[in-house]
């Protein structure tokens, strides 16, 4: 797994870098055990288009997207995609418009129909269900905040709110004080009873949480929740979206184009383009090791100190573990262990846990930040 | 010539990836058009009077003949075919319900000299629904509207006028608001009933009279039918758009929740299309009441009947009474529904507070109406309209005598007017279209269907002209169509004009917006009043009803289409120094080029209804036919033949004009 990389791994330079990476794109997505993952993909395809499902295990299922089109008049929206989310992860989505990651997560419980290959949901098979299972997995189990909210504009928010739960057939009284609990959670009390035109975006994205959180699915989907509000809202928004985490700990699927939100929100971040992954790893195994000149440039504008962790820093001593000096644990983050690291006198060891991964000195926290300040120089 | 010729070695052809350009192909329509109008005004000149086909009034042909017998046999059938023992059931059904609404509101019940309920609650019964629907503005115009009724001496009739279309409208509901939810859920249901819609959309109101007098006779029933076939299209057209513009978001995100199709269509759908479909049951009360009036001729009861016995006589005064009823009860309709609309989101808005004082509110004018009622079933005076004050006559003479004044001193120019018209644009056309052998006009027809829309449009020409022809009406589709293009090339000047005027000075829109929406809710039929009025009758009135009928719609689209020119546009032109003439000319114009051939297909259609309506002022041919066709038994088949060709003249003119502003209306 990609926590267990060792050091060699790190300086055997951009090759091999870029090798791993496009191994854990491939691999490492797949937790050992299967059942234990919240969200489990398999080989999932959608192509769309007359006759699609012709096109999967042909030849021309390997081509590029625009040839496939010219050729069969298909589109290949999600390309033999697998990746699994472990329970209470925020699991990111990241591509730019077209790579196919809206498609991607309506797949995830057939809002669109999925071509080939299956999805794995609390141990159910989501692609074999059929209608009245699908619609109880997506009543109880699976919730979902949309990028233009999705409000039903001629009910107040306490209505909308509650909306899931009404088809559900829950009672009303429940329903509504459900729902009360939901709107004070997202901090919407004193709006119960305005309607969605009434309130500002950020707001009106509140009550599409507090609806997706009302029915207390063990999966919550987001796709591309916050990119049509202002950046000052935005941040506002990401902020409640992990503090909900912290106190509700669902299991996330977030879908965004926006990398700093990738970075910020994600436990792991998987990247696409054209319909196929790219990577899969950690924020800052993306960001020290880019599987790609795609993720490279992409990458390319993040401050690094911000992401990096001293795992991707540290290096091998001569003689081993010097065995005295502060010691710091490798998921430090650069910026926050750099005033530790420039205060020390001589290296600082880094620590996995019990494990010795090597040490980190001035110099190595200086090449991060300088890399930086003369990347965004130039 | 060429003695040797070099025999290269032919280079096997490079097929390599070439960029796809499309080929612009210059358009020299113009040229065309004027090729073919060119040729045709030649072979007119040589052959003029020639092969016309033209038919004397009383004159039936073999078609129209055998029409007749068709006529005669539906009618012996009606008693014995056990398909009309279904289409009986239907006319005896509507008959009687129609006939207990009339004995409850409007005529004297059996065994009593009045009706079930008398004026009095008649009128507390409109006002309370008003109030409840739309609001104190609409009940005061209601009560208002209602008294002019009576007071105007058309108690009945118009009372008969609004059961019989609001009994319309609600069969239209009933039918409709299903079938446009049909049609937004299912993609088949759509592709199989578009067409239908837009078939029955193209046909001129007059087209249905006939063939429904043949299957439902003629009465009651016949009236509802053809109110509900006319007034239930545009009903499923915006139900099956609001339906389907409930945005995608909110559908999407109801589906991830988990809910079934009917709740998504119960707690979704419904609610969020409710106010476009109600804007749905205002169009279709709208076409209703249209449809309604003009149902007389079917001897429908209501406010028809005086407007066209008035027409007849030539009574302008009368016409205008009863026509001015017409656009009463056009407005009472229109302008609930309309508030009722805007209320709806409102009131589902508005707080308990507001909704508990308004069902008080609503429980005492309940029971208010409730007394009212049962007064009016107690006392005569309650029950019969007064007599007194009976403002019918002095209203009308006073009417007469002011339009023979006005008519008279404004006679030189409407003669002019009129003699410019006649001779410099109906004559000529008409002697082309109508004195050349019918086979140069069906040619010309046929090429300018193809210049104009391709060879679309020219197919469905060729069978529309196969049809003019085999109903044996060919001239006189010649006459009717020389008017439609009259009218519609006088639309177009008015409209282009008016248009850009309103489109540029946002003050003459203020202005005369309300005025072009006022007569856009006026049936066709009451346009006749004040053309006849202005002029005797010929098909030059027809021509003049038309033009005022087509006009408020194109204007409106053509000032749209010029507000809609980008304002970077006119800015920069107006940087580099363009003249208002030039701005017109040279950028809103053609800017809004696709707003006027929209606007001109719209008028087309609505001046060839109007154009075959006005055949009861004097218009002839098509129009007339329909109308003597219930007159007099004889000429039935020439009617049902008429109506006939009026579809096809209809199809035809809308399928070029349709793909012609699809290939030309391109901005």
């Amino acid at each position: 797994m990609t926590q267990t990389r060792t050091y060699d791994d790190q300086n055997d330079g951009q090759k091999d870098g870029q090798k791993d990476g496009q191994r854990g794109g491939r691999n490492d997505g797949a937790p050992d055990g299967a059942g234990e993952s919240a969200l489990s993909v398999r080989d999932l395809w959608k192509i769309f288009g007359a006759r699609a499902d012709k096109v999967i295990g042909t030849p021309d299922a390997d081509l590029p997207r625009k040839q496939l089109q010219a050729k069969t008049g298909c589109v290949a929206a999600v390309k033999d995609v697998s990746f699994d989310v472990r329970p209470g992860e925020v699991f990111v989505v990241m591509g730019l418009s077209g790579s196919g990651k809206s498609t991607l997560v309506r797949l995830l419980t057939r809002l669109i129909e999925p071509t080939a290959g299956t999805v794995t949901i609390g141990g159910e098979d989501v692609t074999k269900a059929d209608a009245g299972r699908l619609r109880d997995l997506r009543r109880h189990h699976v919730a979902m905040v949309f990028q233009h909210f999705g409000l039903l504009p001629h009910r107040t928010v306490m209505d909308n709110v509650g909306f899931g739960l009404e088809v559900r057939g829950v009672a009303k009284g429940e329903r509504r004080a459900r729902a009360q609990e939901m709107v004070d959670l997202v901090g919407l009390a004193g709006n119960e009873g305005s309607f969605p035109d009434q309130l500002s975006g950020g707001m009106q994205q509140r009550v599409g949480l507090a609806r997706a959180l009302a029915v207390d699915p063990t999966l919550m989907m987001f796709d591309e929740p916050f990119s049509a509000l202002d950046p000052l809202i935005r941040r506002d928004m990401q902020n409640e979206v992990i503090r909900l985490h912290h106190e509700v700990g669902k299991t996330m699927v977030f879908i965004t184009h926006d990398l700093q939100e990738a970075l910020k929100l994600g436990d792991r971040i998987l990247i696409m383009r054209d319909g196929e992954i790219v990577q899969i790893g950690e924020p800052a195994e993306i960001v020290a090791s880019p599987a790609d000149d795609y993720v490279r440039d992409f990458v390319s504008d993040v401050p690094r100190s911000h992401v990096l962790t001293l795992r991707y820093v540290c290096r091998r001593p001569d003689g081993g573990d010097p065995g005295e000096g502060p010691a710091l644990q490798a998921d430090e983050v650069v910026r926050d262990a750099a005033r530790q690291v420039l205060a020390a006198h001589g290296p600082v060891r880094v620590y996995d846990g019990e494990d010795f991964l090597g040490i980190v000195d001035d110099e190595d926290i200086l090449r991060v930040v300088v890399a930086e300040e003369e990347a965004v120089g130039s | 010539m060429s003695t040797t010729v070099t025999r290269r070695p032919s280079a096997p052809p490079v097929r390599e990836e070439q960029p796809r350009v499309e080929e612009h192909r210059p358009q020299h329509t113009f040229g065309r058009i004027l090729a073919v109008v060119a040729v045709w005004v030649v072979g007119w000149a040589v052959l003029r009077g020639h092969q016309t086909l033209s038919l004397p009034g009383a004159q039936l042909s073999d078609f129209q003949k055998w029409l007749n017998g068709v006529k005669n046999s539906f009618d012996a059938a009606r008693e014995t075919n056990p398909a009309f023992k279904i289409v009986g059931g239907i006319s005896d059904g509507l008959n009687w319900v129609f006939l207990h609404l009339q004995y409850l509101f409007s005529t004297p019940a059996p065994g009593r000299p009045v009706p079930e309920v008398g004026w009095v609650g008649v009128l507390a019964i409109l006002v309370f629904v008003a109030f409840a629907l739309a609001g104190v503005r609409c009940a005061v115009l209601v009560l208002l509207g209602t008294l002019a009724f009576g007071f105007l001496g058309y108690w009945q009739e118009s009372i008969d006028t609004l059961l019989i279309t609001l009994l319309a409208v609600l069969i239209c509901v009933v039918i409709g608001v299903p079938i446009g939810i049909w049609m937004a859920r299912s993609k088949g249901a759509r592709a199989a009933i578009t067409p239908v819609l837009d078939g029955m959309q193209t046909m001129p109101s007059f087209a249905y009279l006939e063939p429904l007098a043949l299957i439902f006779g003629i009465g009651t029933a016949s009236a509802i039918v053809l109110t509900v076939i006319y007034a239930v299209p545009p009903l499923i057209r915006i139900t099956e758009h609001g339906i389907r513009g409930v945005s995608e978001g909110a559908v999407e995100a109801s589906r991830s929740l988990g809910c079934t199709s009917p709740q998504l269509l119960r707690k979704v759908q419904l609610p969020m299309a409710r106010r476009t479909i109600v804007v749905g049951v205002n169009q279709c009360m709208m076409a209703a009441l249209a449809m309604a009036i003009i149902a007389a001729f079917v001897s429908g009861p209501g406010l028809g009947v005086p407007v066209m016995q008035s027409l007849a006589a030539l009574d302008i005064g009368g016409a205008a009474v009863s026509g001015g009823l017409i656009v009463v009860v056009a407005i009472m309709l229109d302008r609930t529904t309309t508030a009722a609309s805007e209320r709806a989101e409102l009131l589902a808005r508005a707080g308990r507070r507001h909704v508990q004082t308004r069902r008080i509110v609503l429980a005492v004018l309940a029971v208010v109406t409730v007394v009212a009622i049962y007064v009016s079933r107690l006392r005569l005076s309650a029950a019969q309209f007064p007599s007194s004050p009976a403002l019918q006559r002095p209203v009308s003479t006073f009417i007469s005598s002011v339009t023979d004044t006005v008519v008279n001193s404004i006679e030189k120019a409407t003669t002019a007017f009129a003699n410019v018209v006649s001779y410099g644009l109906i004559n000529p056309l008409q002697s082309v279209l109508a004195a050349s052998p019918w086979w140069l006009s069906a040619l010309a027809i046929l090429a300018l269907a193809y210049v104009l829309g391709g060879w679309r449009p020219a197919v469905t020409a060729l069978v529309c002209e196969a049809v003019l022809l085999g109903v044996g009406l060919w001239n006189d589709s010649m006459i009717t169509l020389t008017s439609v293009l009259v009218a519609t090339i006088l639309v177009v000047i008015v409209s282009v004009v008016l248009g850009v005027w309103m489109g540029r000075r946002r003050r003459v829109d203020t202005i005369l917006r309300p005025f072009l929406d006022a007569l856009q809710t006026i049936p066709p039929f009451v346009y006749l009043v004040p053309a006849l009025a202005l002029f005797p009758p010929s098909r030059f009135t027809a021509i003049v009803a038309a033009l005022a009928y087509g006009v408020p719609i194109a204007t409106k689209l053509v000032a749209d289409g010029i507000r809609g020119v980008s304002p970077t546009s006119v800015e920069a032109a107006e940087a580099s120094g363009a003249t208002a003439w030039q701005m017109i000319a040279k950028v809103q114009l053609p800017m809004a080029r696709a707003a006027v051939v929209l606007a001109t297909n719209q008028g087309l259609l609505y001046v060839l209804s109007m154009v075959v309506i006005g055949g009861l002022v004097g218009g002839g041919s098509l129009g007339y036919f329909v109308v003597a066709g219930f007159s007099q038994d004889q000429l039935f088949g020439k009617g049902l033949a008429a109506g006939i060709a009026i579809t096809a003249l209809g199809i035809m003119l809308d399928r070029i004009a349709r793909h012609a502003a699809a290939r030309h209306g391109r901005v």
